[in-house]
């Protein structure tokens, strides 16, 4: 009986299948700008670890230092870095004092002490790095519209993120396509998901001043960024990799350990 | 237990024999998973995968517990929580990553036992009731899954679920007012959020309920083994510990070292980027789709193109999604073949390998985007699970002519490892002194 059921069943959904499969198909449109998307350029940090594997890599700190610059003198104007504390930046090498100076040099949104009306007051190092913007409203209302992300996650938020950011940073130089036209107030961009994107070109050769005299290339600085943001993304990175290490020396140990038990165990046993 | 020859508890300790005579747990455990427990001696390491599946289940048990500790269900938070976890609660990257990759790994675990269960007809009488208690434990799993998915209420998280629940509103007349009841309003909010914590954290604990059941059940007729044939007597079969304790370590830790690399190398690589960005109702994903254990049965929920018998295509496509995991609930009859091991079978051995690509493919096409040529293909490759279990299976049975089986168990095996075992007549007997001990002390 379950089977004269079943095969009624399974004849129906056959036959519903293949009637949906034979089905003439209206002819895909051809989306254009599919055509002039690209997929991110390879590109390599030294966090990606010898051949790439991201088994051994860490971060650079001094390119790390080089990144936070470039963010905080270029990107910072329009993007947040909301989830980053002023304290965490100690992890790029930044010593205490440096780092208070550092919070020092934000005001952040506070409560006047006499008042309690609404001011500011200095950043210190239990404070997050402040919103360039009071609100989304502001943030639109000052990008045509456009809403700057956050950085914070930008590398894990995006597939292959860190050659996305890289690309997307150096991808300003590519000609617009012949008979393609780019909406007033975006630019042409052909590593953004709709190759048009509301952020104008950011950087520019020498656009800042490395202190440790690294020359500041839109490729160089581009890559620096991106492995700041990639720091910011996963700043337990290295952390979790010397345990990662660790922990697979232990199992590997362990296995060997289990399969000589299981030798010993099953020793003159047919199976 | 069915096996008259099985080991005896025998505390010998003063205090383990008052315990026994007013809590029996100690025999309770020795005849489940200790020397009391007669396992086919011939089975491999494919039958290590339920005990990985439990493994899996603990991990996500005990990992959570922890995460629940720190977590906040609610829309204006659920987000920044789980970058908390991340950033400032102490190892809890380690927490997170173990949780949403083992989440995966339980997938492929449970996965691979059910294909090794459909290979060795592990379904068949009288093993019925453990394959239809797994069917249960697979489809808690997709449910506390899918809740558990959205949860960090990203973008995948919201526009998943909004995508899932929206399934219940294909039901005629009432499936409007389902869904709005599933999902506390007209879309997916605090309200909904808040019922999938709850849930999410109570049915694994269901699930491990039916896991002590499908245990349970098991023992009645023990394990399948590669050759299908029943165990026989004592030769045939050899104590659970000390002999599969041992395999089955090896099969953990190695199991562990496949997880370790995922999550302290790779522990993004089977989540969706997209999820990494905080949920906003205003702003649709270019591709929803679910976590990458969902993608066959979402490929087969596509493949209804055309409204076919009255009913809309996307009806037809709720309805074969379910469809597609209800059959297995009757696989015991659908198979009338009275051969358990596929090795017996020279015909559905192709055909069990024609559905494992099959299912392959389905997979890949749930994650591809809904245009041709992967709607095509989702296609067929549904309409070929289908008649993979309710056509060809079925008359599989009438024309298929097994191969000759071996007598038992332990004849098979002393063929197959030519040499003389010295461990089969007094196998029960050394076990037994040998392993009683042990628990007992």
């Amino acid at each position: 009986m379950v089977r004269f059921l079943g095969f009624g069943a399974g004849l129906i959904f056959v036959i519903a299948l293949l009637v949906g499969a034979l089905m003439p198909r209206e002819a895909a449109v051809e989306d254009p700008i599919k055509k002039i998307h690209l997929y991110p350029e390879a590109a390599r940090w030294q966090q990606d670890g010898p051949l790439g594997m991201g088994v051994f890599g860490t971060y650079d700190r001094a390119q790390l230092q080089r990144g936070f610059q470039v963010y905080k003198e270029v990107c910072s104007a329009c993007h947040g870095l909301e989830r980053i504390a002023f304290r965490n930046l100690g992890a790029l090498g930044f010593s205490e004092a440096e780092v208070k100076a550092l919070a020092k040099a934000r005001e952040v949104p506070s409560l006047d002490p006499q008042t309690g009306e609404p001011s500011t007051r200095p950043a210190l190092p239990s404070d997050h790095w402040p919103s360039p913007y009071p609100n989304e409203v502001a943030a639109r209302a000052a990008n045509n519209n456009a809403l700057p992300p956050d950085l914070s996650l930008i590398i894990k938020a995006r597939p292959d993120g860190k050659r996305y950011v890289h690309s997307l940073l150096t991808g300003y130089d590519k000609p617009v396509p012949q008979g393609f036209e780019i909406t007033e107030g975006l630019h042409f961009n052909p590593y953004f998901h709709s190759v048009a994107i509301a952020m104008a070109r950011p950087l520019n050769d020498e656009q800042v001043t490395y202190a440790d005299g690294t020359k500041a290339t839109v490729d160089q600085m581009s890559m620096d960024v991106t492995a700041f943001l990639h720091w910011a993304s996963e700043p337990e990175l290295e952390r979790r990799r010397q345990i990662g290490v660790a922990t697979l020396i232990f199992l590997g140990i362990l296995t060997v350990l289990a399969w000589l038990t299981y030798r010993k165990v099953w020793a003159g046993v047919a199976h | 237990m069915s096996f008259p020859w099985a080991n005896h508890y025998e505390p010998k300790h003063p205090l383990m024999q008052w315990v026994d005579q007013r809590l029996p747990l100690p025999r309770l455990v020795y005849n489940a998973v200790g020397a009391g427990y007669p396992v086919p001696r011939n089975i491999n390491y494919w039958y290590n995968f339920g005990v990985l599946a439990g493994v899996a289940l603990m991990i996500q048990i005990l990992t959570g517990v922890v995460l629940a500790m720190h977590y906040s269900a609610h829309v204006t938070t659920a987000f920044d929580s789980v970058e908390h976890i991340m950033r400032n609660v102490n190892s809890g990257w380690l927490i997170r990553y173990m949780h949403a990759n083992g989440a995966s790994f339980f997938f492929i675990v449970v996965y691979v036992h059910i294909f090794r269960g459909l290979y060795y007809g592990s379904y068949k009488a009288p093993r019925e009731v453990v394959w239809m208690l797994g069917v249960v434990i697979f489809l808690l799993m997709m449910a506390t899954a899918f809740m558990g998915y959205v949860l960090p209420w990203g973008q995948m998280s919201f526009w998943g679920a909004q995508v899932i629940t929206s399934l219940f509103s294909a039901i005629p007349l009432v499936g409007e007012a389902v869904r709005t009841w599933l999902v506390g309003g007209f879309a997916p909010d605090n309200a909904t959020l808040t019922r999938f914590f709850s849930l999410h954290y109570l049915l694994p604990f269901v699930i491990l309920g039916v896991v002590i059941l499908k245990i349970w059940a098991l023992h009645i007729p023990g394990s399948t083994n590669p050759t299908g044939v029943d165990v026989k007597g004592p030769q045939d079969t050899l104590p659970f510990h000390p002999y599969f304790t041992a395999k089955d370590f090896v099969g953990i830790c190695v199991y562990l070292m496949i997880f370790a690399a995922f999550v302290f190398f790779m522990p993004n690589s089977l989540g969706h980027p997209d999820n990494y960005i905080p949920a906003n109702p205003l702003s649709t994903p270019a591709h929803i789709v679910p976590e990458w254990y969902f993608w066959p049965f979402y490929a087969i929920l596509r493949a209804f193109t055309v409204n076919f018998l009255w009913i809309p295509a996307k009806l037809w496509g709720v309805i074969a999604m379910f469809a597609a995991i209800i059959l297995l609930f009757f696989l015991p009859w659908l198979d009338s073949s009275r051969v358990k091991s596929t090795s017996y079978r020279p015909m559905y051995r192709i055909w069990f390998w024609v559905l494992v690509v099959d299912v392959l493919i389905l997979a890949w096409m749930g994650g591809a985007p809904a245009e041709e040529p992967y709607v095509r293909i989702s296609q067929i490759a549904s309409a070929y699970y289908f008649a993979h279990f309710l056509i060809v299976l079925p008359l599989l049975s009438w024309f298929e002519k097994p191969l000759p089986l071996p007598n038992s168990i332990a004849e098979s095996v002393l063929a197959k490892s030519g040499h003389r075992d010295d461990s089969t007549a007094p196998a029960a007997g050394a076990g037994h002194a040998g392993a009683a001990a042990a628990p007992a002390e």
